[in-house]
């Protein structure tokens, strides 16, 4: 254990209350590079580790607005400047016929930069991370939940951590090694 | 009346889940059925003649390359048949799955959370089934990316004001998110499929699958925000497709096309085929699998309902089209209608007034609505009236338009039948493998339906 670098001290809990009221402790306890493992969303959860902004919607409304914007001018240009075709004297500037793919490049374009923005901001694709490395953390999948202290945080120490993550009550504590 | 008021009262519905379930229960039961379970052999014998339907559909589409579209029964004065009737059919079938997992997830009905994931399974192979068609009606489908914009030596583009180039673009549209829709759902489970496989193969695979997803509250708060946003994306997504399929129809001016209540009509007639799908394929899946926990008669219930409602919308649809062909006093629209009630194809026409509107009226008793065996037979009958009501939009308003002198008939040939029932084929391949291979009940969204995961205040 000496020789690998720690990533960090987890503890395991057993329903998503006490994980809640484990993440506000620590966190009001000075630890701020701390991260929570649910078996699914917990809304609660990012506000007690101290996550409260989430770029997910403005890159959303960005490529919503990207994707609008260019159905609406790459119909401009293909059917007024770079090749106008008269049909019964209509106008080649006919907007209302180009507002049906403008709004479905809107939502081609804002979904998909939902999703991959989303993916992006979390880092993911990471097929391996150091969270892995603890081997009861496949429960976290399952039935089981999660706190971490980051070894990066100034106030972590091998003993004090452990020290304070056992004053929580948590049904067991491992190193993680990175 | 007083018995009909109780009906609301939802006291008396059954549960979303039953009772007596925890987190570790749930991951089991729906896990176990892709990893530990071993195959049934009628999982073999079903998967088996799928697959040999869908091989017919391929032989099918072979000859079609070899010989042209000449072989399907296609000719004027119907130049659309079947193949635009099947691509209506299966488009509007994949509408249920987007409905119930985005409207119904931005209208926090929580009954969903069991049946999202295979609705939206089915929207896919749905949409799959419904692109062949189109596709290949082109004639020369190796030359389907002239659909596309793209920069091209012949220096032209698509023409913006049609709107079969509208539908191009919408039909992708859904596709692409519907997949996305349907992925990032799945992450969180192939995650927890990845930390219980025990097969190596089953592990990367779902490992890679899972994109190292692994429930960090940072990671749940971004895909929360990204999952609402794409449900409210999708929500008018869904509702303008059909609208931009039944402009194919409304922007012509054959009679019984061009009219503005196309759109709406062909929504809810989308929903309504769609939950019948739904229910045809819940309804043998609990059973086999034994789900009733987790598909409740809740759910087949407020289908019936769904379908119940969005049956009377199709059925106004139907009265306005009957009623204006008498009140605007528009000669060829009167014709239309006497056509449908005694033209050579009224009988197809009076079995769909029996199909939509007449059989599933039975679905206000209540008893019915919980009976699988009754709900599966009238969503059969759903099916088909929904079918009939696209030969009859198609090819009753093409085959006697304005000139008596252009009238004729259209007969599907075998060609026809082998190509749509190929693709029926085609979507339950998909369907049974879906069911093998992935979770088709999203389990973190149904670990959220336990009492237990909810925070209590300290």
């Amino acid at each position: 254990m000496k020789t690998t670098p720690i990533y960090g001290m987890m503890a395991e809990f057993d329903s998503a209350s006490d994980l809640v009221a484990a993440a506000r402790k620590t966190h009001e306890a000075g630890y701020k590079k701390i991260d929570a493992y649910s078996p699914f969303p917990v809304e609660e959860l990012a506000e007690a580790i101290g996550f409260h902004k989430n770029g997910v919607p403005l890159v959303t409304l960005i490529g919503a607005l990207i994707g609008g914007l260019s159905g609406y001018l790459m119909q401009y240009w293909m059917a007024v400047d770079s090749y106008p075709v008269n049909v019964g004297g209509r106008p080649y500037h006919s907007w209302p016929s180009f507002i049906v793919v403008t709004f479905e490049m809107t939502i081609l374009f804002g979904g998909i930069s939902a999703v991959f923005g989303m993916l992006a901001l979390n880092g993911l694709p990471m097929p391996y991370h150091p969270v892995f490395n603890v081997p009861r953390f496949v429960m976290a999948s399952k039935d089981r939940f999660f706190l971490i202290v980051f070894s990066t945080d100034p106030m972590y120490s091998p003993a004090g951590t452990r020290q304070f993550l056992e004053s929580l009550s948590p049904r067991s504590i491992s190193e993680v090694p990175s | 009346m007083a018995d009909h008021t109780e009906d609301v009262i939802e006291s008396r519905s059954a549960p979303v889940i039953e009772p007596g379930h925890t987190f570790g229960s749930v991951t089991d039961k729906i896990s176990s059925i892709v990893l530990t379970r071993p195959t049934s052999t009628g999982w073999f014998i079903g998967f088996g003649l799928s697959f040999l339907v869908t091989m017919m559909m391929l032989y099918a589409l072979g000859y079609l390359m070899l010989k042209g579209i000449g072989i399907w029964g296609v000719n004027v004065p119907v130049g659309w048949g079947f193949a635009i009737v099947n691509f209506v059919w299966w488009i509007g079938i994949g509408h249920a799955g987007t409905l119930i997992s985005a409207i119904l997830l931005l209208l926090r009905q929580s009954w969903r959370n069991s049946i999202n994931r295979f609705a939206e399974a089915m929207t896919l192979f749905a949409v799959s089934a419904a692109g062949i068609f189109p596709l290949i009606h082109t004639g020369r489908p190796w030359l389907d990316y002239w659909l596309f914009p793209y920069p091209n030596t012949m220096n032209y583009w698509p023409q913006f004001r049609s709107p079969l180039v509208w539908d191009v673009f919408a039909v992708s549209t859904y596709f692409t998110i519907s997949l996305l829709f349907w992925f990032i759902g799945l992450v969180p489970d192939l995650a927890t499929l990845r930390d219980r496989a025990t097969n190596r193969v089953a592990q990367i695979i779902y490992g890679m699958l899972a994109l190292g997803w692994r429930g960090s509250a940072r990671h749940w708060h971004r895909y929360e925000s990204a999952y609402l946003l794409l449900a409210g994306l999708a929500t008018p997504l869904v509702l303008s497709v059909h609208t931009v399929v039944s402009f194919d129809f409304a922007i012509g001016i054959v009679p019984g096309w061009h009219t503005t209540i196309f759109p709406p009509y062909f929504v809810a007639g989308a929903i309504y085929s769609g939950f019948a799908m739904v229910l045809m394929l819940a309804i043998p899946i609990r059973k086999l699998y034994s789900l009733e926990d987790f598909i409740t008669d809740r759910h087949l219930e407020n289908s019936a309902k769904v379908m119940l409602a969005t049956g009377w919308i199709v059925a106004y649809g139907y009265g306005i089209e009957a009623f204006m062909g008498w009140y605007s006093g528009n000669r060829l629209d009167a014709f239309l209608l006497w056509n449908r009630l005694q033209g050579p194809y009224a009988v197809l026409y009076w079995l769909l007034l029996i199909c939509n509107i007449g059989i599933p009226q039975v679905l206000w008793i209540r008893k019915l609505r919980t009976s699988p065996m009754g709900l599966f037979f009238i969503s059969l009958v759903i099916l088909i009236g929904m079918w009939l009501e696209r030969f009859v939009i198609v090819v009753m308003s093409l085959h006697r338009d304005f000139l008596t002198s252009s009238w004729g008939m259209y007969y599907p040939t075998r060609w026809d039948w082998m190509t749509y029932i190929g693709t029926i084929g085609m979507f339950l391949t998909a369907m049974f493998l879906f069911v093998r291979i992935l979770p088709m009940i999203s389990i973190f969204e149904m670990r959220t339906l336990l009492p237990e995961a909810e925070v209590k205040a300290e």
